[in-house]
């Protein structure tokens, strides 16, 4: 275990960024994101939640996958350049951590998309403990504890000091490079630290919201239930919960003409979109129940249906803290346990 | 992601296209074009096999998957039978012999010629450009003729004039020993002399035994009425094999946008048996 007086923290910022990029969450008139880091940047590490999720570090909200040229009928490519810089994200709470390994089921599997594993490789996530997990926070339902960031380098807050302790090999190997700055320091700062968040957890109004029968056996059951129908009704399709989520992985393929070729790039779409499944031949999911029922099918049956069990919810509360419809997928869960509407 | 070799030559990650160029171009109806497509270099992009699929994108147009309707048996090129029916498929009719477009692929699975079907006496029922699927199949059944058992091959479109690849079908499907082939359209018309009717009531005319194993591709509501008329003549739903087609853009089960249910059309179909097609939520 190691610490640092928060007074020095830009040092230590100014250090990781001598020969890294850097993210930390950023305040910015009232919002605050991860954003790279500088000196002027207004690091905030007392929101408990950005507003949009960290995931863009690794997979980001746009990202160029190569250039198309046409030279008179000759077309040829040229592949964007995978990440190969280490870079930090500074910052990242247990359940956005969680999120990534969510992420992992679907980009690291075969075929690997190699954008997102080199992101994977180079990326080194301190993550930092809950100081009081809030009302909208369920992760503990998912198995995770806000208090133990599975990260390479878990971070305690702690009135004047920073802990830090590092739990990977890419985490030792960052601590390497920052021992002039961080001095060693024991346990029971964090062990109370961990037992107040703990505490917090446990109290939390969902802490008790439960799964049972949500798995990937429930599929026809859940799909075919009235309850559908009675929950879509406020949705207006915005979006808002697929962008602000730290596991919603569907994306879009496009082309963006720049005068001198065309970029291919992805970015993040949105499965409440009406047009996201229309082709020529015709739509599979014309109707905005379909489309909000899809979305909480793929979270919570079709995606632990297909990794062992694994839900693609990690309780971080943002859809229940943004949606402008106070539509989530806790009233979903909770309207599912009684049969009818929440 | 299918058990095939066929990503082993892949460098770059499978959302970078390889350049094809198009060498041969049949115009087989009013609005089906069938597509030779090449390497650069000459021969194919890549192996497949029968059944799986490949995204083909005029860059800045836009990008669409299509079945390989070529053969894997074929040795030279590459096969894209393609109907006129939207921007991209409206984009790629205008183009010429010696025209570049970006290809990749292959994607899916593929019918099970190598298991299943091996030694079956097999039906394979069309309509359409739901006939380009399938073609792959029949090729590859015709070059390796000796393990399978009967085949019979019926085909319906609206009219004459919409049967696609009617000259392969006369001249060599028919000219080959134990393949039977039988031909429909939907309205009489002049110079034809065979039979007029729908494909699911000829079916039912037809009479074949339900010892076979039936392919069956075309619109939805004719194989809906194929199925029907199939489990009347005794076929269970083990015996039929469709493909499902949904709006696609990675091609490899990771964008989220053609799933029913837990599987991905793109790489846990386009093949799927009718029993398992049952198993699936009725979104599709």
């Amino acid at each position: 275990m190691k610490k640092i007086a928060k007074s020095n923290l830009s040092a230590l910022f100014a250090k990781i960024n001598e020969t890294k990029d850097l993210y930390v969450p950023v305040k910015n008139g009232e919002q605050v994101n991860f954003a790279a880091y500088s000196e002027e940047a207004e690091v905030d590490l007392t929101a408990l939640k950005t507003v949009k999720s960290p995931k863009d570090a690794f997979f980001p909200q746009s990202e160029n996958l190569y250039t198309c040229f046409n030279e008179q009928g000759k077309i040829s490519i040229t592949p964007e350049e995978l990440q190969d810089k280490d870079f930090v994200v500074f910052g990242m709470k247990a359940c956005d951590i969680k999120g990534i390994e969510v992420l992992d089921k679907v980009f690291l599997s075969e075929p690997v998309d190699s954008f997102y594993a080199a992101r994977r490789q180079h990326g080194i996530i301190v993550g930092l403990a809950c100081d009081k997990p809030e009302e909208s926070c369920f992760c503990t339902v998912f198995g995770i504890n806000p208090a133990e960031p599975t990260a390479d380098v878990a971070v305690y807050d702690d009135e004047d000091f920073l802990y830090w302790n590092a739990l990977t090999e890419k985490g030792n190997a960052l601590t390497e490079t920052l021992c002039d700055l961080l001095e060693d320091a024991d346990n029971t700062a964090v062990e109370n630290k961990k037992k107040e968040i703990t505490a917090i957890a446990e109290k939390l109004p969902y802490a008790n919201l439960s799964l049972e029968g949500w798995n990937g056996d429930a599929l026809t059951e859940k799909f075919d239930s009235p309850i559908w129908e009675e929950l879509y009704k406020p949705c207006l399709a915005c979006g808002t919960c697929t962008f602000s989520c730290p596991t919603c992985q569907c994306y879009d393929i496009k082309d963006y003409n720049t005068g001198n070729g065309i970029k291919r790039y992805r970015c993040w779409d949105s499965c409440m979109y009406s047009d996201f499944t229309m082709m020529a031949h015709g739509n599979n999911r014309t109707s905005q129940m379909q489309r909000f029922r899809q979305r909480f099918m793929h979270k919570l049956v079709y995606f632990p249906a297909n990794n062992d069990g694994m839900y693609s919810c990690v309780g971080c509360g943002r859809c229940v803290d943004k949606c402008p419809q106070n539509l989530n997928i806790v009233k979903v869960i909770k309207a599912f346990e009684k049969g009818g509407k929440a | 992601m299918c058990d095939c070799d066929c990503h082993k030559n892949y460098n770059l990650d499978t959302l970078i296209p390889l350049v094809g160029v198009i060498t041969d171009i049949k115009e087989q109806t009013p609005d089906v074009k069938t597509f030779r497509v090449n390497a650069l270099e000459g021969g194919k992009l890549f192996e497949h096999k029968p059944g799986q699929c490949a995204m083909l994108c005029a860059p800045g147009v836009s990008e669409g998957m299509f079945s390989i309707t070529s053969s894997p048996t074929n040795k030279e090129y590459q096969e894209f039978s393609i109907k006129r029916c939207g921007q991209l498929t409206e984009y790629l009719h205008s183009l010429k012999v010696g025209d570049q477009i970006t290809v990749r692929g292959p994607y899916g699975n593929n019918f099970p010629v190598d298991t299943e079907l091996k030694g079956k006496n097999l039906l394979f029922i069309a309509g359409g450009i739901g006939l380009a699927p399938l073609r792959s199949v029949i090729n590859y059944v015709i070059d390796n003729r000796q393990d399978y058992g009967t085949v019979d091959i019926l085909y319906g479109s609206r009219s004459a004039d919409d049967l696609v690849g009617l000259d392969e079908i006369q001249n060599v499907w028919m000219n080959t020993p134990g393949i039977n082939v039988h031909l429909t359209i939907d309205r009489e018309q002049e110079g034809w002399d065979g039979h007029v009717g729908f494909v699911p009531s000829y079916l039912r005319e037809l009479e074949f035994s339900n010892d076979k194993t039936v392919l069956v591709c075309g619109p939805p509501i004719m194989i809906k009425f194929v199925l029907q008329g199939l489990q009347e003549m005794g076929f269970t739903k083990e015996q039929v094999y469709t493909t499902l087609e949904l709006r696609m853009k990675c091609g490899v089960g990771k964008c989220g946008r053609c799933n029913i249910g837990s599987k991905y059309v793109c790489k846990d179909g386009p093949v799927f048996r009718f029993d398992e097609i049952d198993e699936l939520p009725n979104e599709y």
